[in-house]
């Protein structure tokens, strides 16, 4: 069969993959919704459940479909949407996908046209990312009962524990928010230059940004922190509950808009080019 | 005789979750075998193991340790569709737990796991429609999604996201909270290898720093809150 990035048969695949997923989503949505109305949970938790987590997805689903359609111009549109839709992040899909190219002599801004090119880069984020596919039927039902008979010995700690791992996880993330603002001390008259080099393609990237560039993160997330606080003494005093159910998907939402003011305000990547070397 | 209808509802989860866990990842396996049947190709084996290499001497420990902070915060049915659907720290954990929150359930409990679960499933079929609708519209969409003039909300997902998320959590224990965000802020922001490629990485490293110093701190009873220490005094 001749190849082609787009060709029908890569497509029918990936939907035949998707079509699995979604029918596991859709079968664990149908089961703990019975069980819910089992266990007489009230309904209006659950349609409120239904109704934030709806809207919390959408508008990181849509920069999902933005790394679509990056990944879209070397290898199709097929591959990327099943990689994004199951398994791995953007940036791990990445990660892998440019090791691979790299590897084969492939590149992102082009076409794949070389079956076995394809198969090669498919094979590399398949296997590079397996461990998500096989640890949880491993270990899952053990790793529950350890930590259900963590609970039953101490429920305090317990709490403690599990508030400590969301806060690790956090304190992760704000860490990196602030990974540019050294930005603000490394600038050579109001300009910060980047390089990087890319050394199995023999490529250098060369960016530049405003010195208060990396300053548009710490802004957008101190907003919306500014904004959880307004929620939460808005939900206290008016004992609106729907407040809570749609606070973070508010504060997303006002984030990201606010972040295209910051960054008009700040200024952000000022050029970028790659040049052999 | 061990029957499918005796199992509890936790039992019940683990089960078929394990069914089609593993039906996935054989579809997932099959793909590029498939194509390489299809096509008539072998990979080309030096540059996959090359690449291959570089990718799981990264992302196999970094997966490993992930699943393993991951459960506990996802619950069983979560976990289940999560290692599976992906996008977990910007998207599947972030909705699960602000829906654990809102609920008022524990995430332990079997309620709190219903909750989870119920919020994973609509946030993967959301995403995967979104995605869907997406490829579909792709002429189209380049242009508006790929414009400037919207890049910065798309990059900064995260920077929205975690800012509401943490004023929750670290409220709730400010005095964990200063220890890992100081580690965290001075590593990011004075070692350039940390940014947006390597946040997976420190996600663990901080999640274990948070609970060593958690547990010194209960051990050492400065988490006791103070109308408890008077009570327990009188």
């Amino acid at each position: 069969m001749k190849f082609n990035v787009n060709s029908w048969i890569i497509f029918l695949f990936v939907g035949i993959i998707i079509a699995f997923v979604m029918g596991q989503s859709i079968f664990f949505l149908v089961r703990a919704l019975k069980r819910a109305k089992q266990k007489n949970m009230d309904s209006s938790v659950i349609k409120k459940t239904i109704a934030s987590s709806v809207v919390f997805t959408i508008a990181p689903a849509i920069a999902i479909v933005i790394g679509v359609i990056t990944l879209s111009r070397s290898l199709g549109v097929a591959l990327p949407w099943l990689r994004l839709s199951i398994i791995g992040s953007l940036s791990y899909e990445l990660v892998a996908a440019q090791n691979a190219m790299t590897a084969t002599g492939a590149n992102l801004e082009a076409t794949v046209t070389d079956p076995q090119i394809f198969v090669t880069i498919l094979s590399v984020m398949t296997l590079g990312i397996i461990t998500g596919l096989i640890l949880p039927q491993l270990f899952t039902r053990k790793l529950q009962k350890g930590l259900i008979s963590i609970e039953n010995r101490d429920k305090k700690w317990y709490d403690i524990f599990s508030n400590a791992m969301f806060i690790g996880m956090i304190s992760a993330f704000l860490g990196f928010i602030f990974s540019n603002i050294d930005r603000l001390w490394k600038s050579t008259n109001g300009v910060v230059t980047v390089i990087k080099n890319n050394k199995k393609a023999g490529t250098q990237t060369i960016s530049t940004f405003t010195n208060t560039s990396g300053l548009v993160p710490v802004f957008v997330m101190l907003s919306t922190s500014l904004l959880m606080c307004v929620f939460g003494i808005l939900s206290k005093k008016t004992k609106a509950r729907w407040i809570n159910d749609f606070a973070l998907p508010i504060c997303l939402i006002a984030g990201m808009a606010l972040a295209i003011a910051f960054d008009a305000l700040l200024g952000g990547k000022l050029s970028e080019v790659t040049v052999n070397v | 005789m061990f029957k499918k209808k005796d199992m509890s509802y936790s039992d019940s989860v683990h089960y078929y979750g394990s069914i089609w866990g593993n039906i996935i990842l054989v579809l997932v396996m099959l793909f590029p075998i498939s194509l390489c049947i299809i096509f008539g190709v072998v990979p080309k084996w030096d540059s996959f193991f090359s690449a291959l290499f570089s990718t799981i001497i990264i992302y196999w420990p970094v997966g490993v340790i992930e699943y393993f902070t991951y459960v506990p915060m996802l619950g069983s049915g979560g976990s289940y569709l999560s290692f599976i659907t992906g996008n977990i720290s910007n998207l599947k954990l972030p909705c699960a737990i602000s829906a654990i929150e809102a609920s008022g359930f524990s995430v332990s409990s079997e309620e709190g796991d219903i909750i989870s679960t119920i919020s994973i499933a609509v946030s993967s079929i959301v995403t995967m429609t979104i995605i869907i609708l997406g490829v579909l519209l792709i002429v189209p969409l380049t242009p508006v999604l790929q414009s400037e003039a919207l890049a910065p909300a798309f990059e900064n997902v995260i920077p929205a996201l975690f800012g509401a998320l943490g004023v929750v959590f670290i409220s709730k224990d400010w005095k964990i909270a200063l220890l890992p965000i100081f580690v965290m802020l001075v590593l990011f922001i004075f070692v350039p290898a940390l940014n947006e490629g390597t946040v997976g990485i420190m996600v663990p490293v901080g999640v274990i720093i948070t609970v060593i110093e958690a547990r010194i701190m209960y051990k050492k009873g400065w988490l006791d809150d103070k109308k408890e220490v008077k009570k327990n005094k009188e």
